[in-house]
């Protein structure tokens, strides 16, 4: 029986001929990544344990991206001990305010990450980079923490969920459509335990920004890891990032899937995720009035430099309205210098948009940008569980970059084609 | 290994953002992070929760982000086991991997109520609900599954491998 392009990337790093759905094994990991959340817990286990090494310490990644530039004092104390566990143990890939980015925008960008590793990440959306045809899985700290000691961890096999994309995004429509559109059909545990596979002639119309935003979001309808072939894109965006040589893999013609859809990325429009859950999904038409009070663009789903252009696209020459406070986070430093570079930092600026230097704050609800009760906001984050922004009376509306921008314009979620 | 307690029961998608909201996430002290717990969809679980007591909910509990705060608040408050008809599989592994109890019984998360006295036999997989006098029959843990929670977690699992 032929295997998933995920079981391929498994075999090889488990070091077996081939591997089968359900099948326990131990995997060998190319990086491991903790941030200064969940970092501190797994070094307490580390310690806890009398680990008195790592790995190797040029395949760990400690991103200090959720409550920096630190929000207060107990903050500053979780940074201050992955701090001082990176500097004990030299670890290469350490990065804090100044040169830190969004953990899943920072580790493509600098080639941390290639195609055909095998990734773990304390942190949930580590599936990005399944978008550059890795096999990458979020865990929690006590399997970061097993992890930078040996450099291994267990892994169920799972089984797959095929998804042919034909077609071509219209205009408005980008890669956060694709995957809230396929959690609004699959629930958010459509997917749970599984791996959600890629193919078709559309996905070469998908840039590796749309790509990462697809794979990121795999969490929110329960997938282990979402997985894109490599692909001209692929290279192409790899060559002359990746810090190390990388390996393909592709799925057998013969491989097995749980289940197949298909989807015309041509017969999309702009989708908006309504409280409380991803799954509660309206395109943009059938939305109605809803009254924001805040938007925020930026995170690891939507922070990226297309991202950015697809605000400054609908934001240049306009201004938000006064009821609304519009946050716009560039994930990295990187994609903050290009903003400038382009003049998409003064179209915000411009426009009445706040800007932040690279944090995940807002998003999980740590700090820049906190709703207030009864407040509501739209936002091209990941989560609109009760309370993940503030209050637990208020509200997330999860959307693209193009309706964000157009909501904080006029104050109500709007279709950006009417602007 | 067994557990019995009285029953707080919970809907679906239960997710880590309500079992421990993320702006108490700047600590990693199991007993801060306790009494939070579940705060935002029952602020009064603190209160009532009693060592040995169990969890019960229906699917996908402990959907969202991979912070193991979450079943470490829940272990702390005093949880002895947790029943639902799905787990995200995040949460699956961050529960065993701290040594809380978990185990998958959609017969047992759809008839079992709020304030039901419930025990389970962890070896065999049996859960009694004491109330009603039903039975469910949920897998048994495993035996590396068992390796873990016998050695107290995996850190103390792998241990023989490390320096």
């Amino acid at each position: 029986m032929g295997m998933t392009m995920t079981q391929k990337i498994l075999a090889y790093h488990a070091g077996l001929e081939s591997v089968s759905a359900g099948q326990l094994i131990e995997a060998n990991l190319d990086m491991v990544l903790g941030n200064d959340v969940t970092a501190p817990v797994a070094i307490n286990e580390f310690e806890k344990a009398g680990a008195s090494r790592v790995f190797d310490k040029t395949r760990i990644s400690l991103v200090m991206d959720h409550f920096t530039p630190n929000k207060d004092i107990k903050a500053a104390e979780q940074c201050k001990q992955v701090r001082g566990f990176a500097d004990k143990y030299d670890i290469l890939h350490y990065y804090d305010v100044g040169d830190m980015g969004i953990e899943h925008a920072l580790l493509p960008e600098k080639g941390i990450v290639v195609p055909g590793d095998a990734i773990i990440g304390a942190d949930s959306h580590t599936c990005t980079y399944g978008a550059l045809g890795a096999f990458s899985t979020g865990i929690g700290s006590t399997d970061l923490a097993a992890a930078m000691a040996t450099g291994k961890t267990w892994f169920k096999v799972p089984s797959a969920i095929k998804i042919n994309l034909t077609g071509k995004l219209n205009e408005f429509v980008s890669g956060k459509d694709v995957i809230l559109h396929f959690i609004g059909m699959i629930g958010v545990d459509g997917a749970l335990y599984r791996s959600l596979e890629f193919f078709g002639d559309g996905i070469k119309s998908l840039s590796m920004d749309d790509r990462l935003c697809i794979a990121n979001m795999a969490i929110e309808c329960g997938a282990k890891n979402g997985i894109f072939p490599v692909d001209e894109t692929t290279i192409e965006y790899v060559t002359g990032r990746a810090l190390r040589p990388f390996k393909t893999f592709e799925a057998d013609e013969d491989a097995v899937y749980d289940e197949e859809y298909t989807i015309d990325l041509s017969t999309l429009r702009p989708v908006v995720a309504f409280p409380h859950l991803p799954e509660n999904t309206r395109v943009i038409d059938e939305v109605g009035e809803v009254k924001i009070d805040q938007v925020v663009i930026g995170s690891c789903t939507n922070g990226r430099l297309e991202d950015m252009r697809a605000a400054a696209k609908v934001l240049e020459g306009k201004k938000v309205a006064k009821s609304v406070r519009c946050i716009i986070i560039p994930a990295t430093q990187q994609i903050y210098k290009q903003c400038i570079k382009e003049g998409l930092m003064d179209i915000f600026l411009d426009a009445g948009a706040a800007v932040s230097t690279p944090t995940c704050g807002p998003c999980l609800g740590g700090h820049m940008g906190i709703l207030a009760k009864g407040e509501r906001a739209v936002a091209t984050t990941n989560r609109n569980f009760v309370g993940r922004m503030g209050h637990p009376e208020s509200e997330v509306y999860l959307s693209n970059p193009f309706v964000a921008a157009a909501s904080a314009i006029t104050g109500y979620i709007t279709d950006p084609s009417k602007i | 290994m067994k557990a019995q307690g009285r029953v707080h029961k919970y809907g679906s998608n239960i997710d880590t953002d309500v079992i421990i909201p993320a702006r108490y996430l700047n600590t990693a002290n199991h007993k801060e992070l306790a009494s939070h717990c579940m705060e935002d969809i029952d602020k009064e679980f603190v209160n009532k929760v009693k060592v040995g007591d169990i969890m019960v909910a229906d699917k996908n509990f402990g959907c969202g982000s991979s912070r193991e705060h979450a079943p470490i608040a829940i272990k702390e408050s005093g949880i002895s086991c947790v029943i639902a008809s799905t787990f995200a599989r995040i949460f699956y592994r961050n529960a065993l991997n701290i040594g809380l109890a978990i185990l998958e019984s959609d017969a047992a998360a759809k008839d079992i109520k709020d304030g039901d006295e419930v025990a389970v036999d962890f070896t065999t997989g049996v859960i009694k609900n004491l109330t009603n006098g039903n039975e469910y029959q949920a897998e048994p843990f495993p035996e590396f599954i068992q390796n873990i929670i016998e050695k107290g977690g995996l850190l103390n699992s792998i241990s023989d491998r490390l320096e």
